[in-house]
């Protein structure tokens, strides 16, 4: 039990507010498991996000210690809301989501001893990159849904590099609103791989005001 | 020996042949400071350039107060502010193919800040291993003053 005052974060999004961007999540990841089975031929089921505020510290150690290697896959968004939305993804789901890709679109499987991440075959930073935008589309969508914004992803760019490194992208911007962000985990599921997507909203600093007043939680 | 870690947002010092180290460094900066003389090192991991404008909170996020605080902390513990030099690392641009929002380009500005603020407090810069598009993780020997880098895929290195 703690007694210290809560971060501005955390202030923000209480638990009543969590259940929000809870609902976005759920909504978000039906679009998602749509969209990719359309993708994949297959049918993906997604789980119900776990959707937290975690600390800055905290956050570079969800996956590992600091300078464990992820891929992160960014994009943009454009119109009501500016900003970005990282998607973040173990090495071991990185590998297990292109198996299904390579799968689905009849390519040769790669061994897991074969996939080096930092040296990334083209074909698979495509796929990935189109997942990303398949899967964050399908979250700012439900956005959309429950805020009437109109928000557009831009182009994905993907980076492999030690995951505190990369979070730095997150943490700047909350930097500016307190010492924690929020945070979307989704599971993928396609009856053979539990594969898990680390999701992180990134708005600017008057985005997020506007997002949250969209909301009806204003910023206090 | 110990190592001590310096998480995000912080700063810590350390003496004789403790290694200080700091994992995962994109756009934020590492900054060491190392007496040799006294055999007193610190590590500061800052976010953003300037507290201007700020009035909560952790201190050891910006480049500024970062580097007054862990100043203050290694001349508390002993070290001579004569005998500093520092070395400097990280402030990449992790997304480089997203173009160049004030977000995306927050590490160049924060290793021009710590130049800059080093160079005020008239601190030798002995090393500066800052830019680029790759994440660091950074380890100061304070036996020897040594700063280890490591990255994904651009090797390791002591400068």
């Amino acid at each position: 039990m703690t007694h210290e005052p809560l971060d501005p974060v955390q202030q923000a999004f209480q638990a009543d507010q969590l259940s929000i961007f809870q609902e976005i999540g759920n909504i978000g990841a039906g679009n998602a498991a749509t969209a990719l089975a359309t993708m994949l031929g297959k049918v993906v089921d997604m789980s119900v996000p776990d959707v937290r505020v975690v600390s800055f510290n905290e956050i570079t150690h969800i996956m590992g210690t600091p300078d464990t290697m992820v891929i992160g896959i960014l994009l943009g968004m454009e119109g009501a809301l500016n900003g970005h939305f990282l998607m973040l993804l173990a090495v071991d789901d990185a590998y297990d989501l292109l198996s299904i890709a390579r799968a689905a679109f009849g390519l040769d499987p790669v061994a897991r001893e074969d996939f080096n991440p930092a040296d990334i075959d083209p074909l698979d930073e495509s796929a990935l990159r189109e997942m990303a935008n398949i899967l964050v589309g399908s979250y700012l969508a439900a956005i959309c849904t429950m805020t009437n914004l109109d928000i557009e992803p831009t182009q994905p760019t993907l980076a492999v590099d030690m995951v505190g490194a990369i979070l730095n992208v997150v943490t700047v911007s909350y930097a500016e609103i307190g010492d924690s962000v929020l945070f979307m985990k989704t599971r993928f599921n396609d009856t053979q791989k539990d594969i898990a997507g680390n999701f992180f909203l990134i708005p600017d600093f008057e985005s997020y005001k506007r997002l949250m007043e969209s909301l009806g939680m204003g910023l206090g | 020996m110990a190592t001590i870690i310096v998480g995000m947002a912080d700063w810590k010092v350390a003496k004789g042949s403790d290694i200080l180290t700091t994992l995962g460094l994109g756009s934020c900066v590492g900054v060491t400071f190392w007496d040799k003389a006294k055999g007193i090192g610190g590590m500061g991991h800052f976010m953003l350039p300037s507290s201007e404008g700020y009035t909560n909170q952790n201190r050891a996020k910006f480049a500024d107060t970062c580097i007054q605080d862990l100043l203050v902390a290694i001349t508390r513990a002993g070290a001579v502010r004569a005998n500093l030099v520092a070395k400097i690392a990280g402030g990449a641009h992790m997304f480089s193919g997203a173009g160049a929002g004030n977000v995306l380009k927050v590490g160049e500005r924060n290793a021009a800040v710590a130049k800059e603020i080093l160079a005020e407090l008239k601190i030798p810069l002995l090393a500066n291993d800052t830019g680029g598009t790759h994440g660091r993780t950074i380890e100061l020997n304070i036996g020897d003053g040594k700063l280890k880098i490591r990255t994904v895929g651009f090797g390791e290195k002591f400068v």
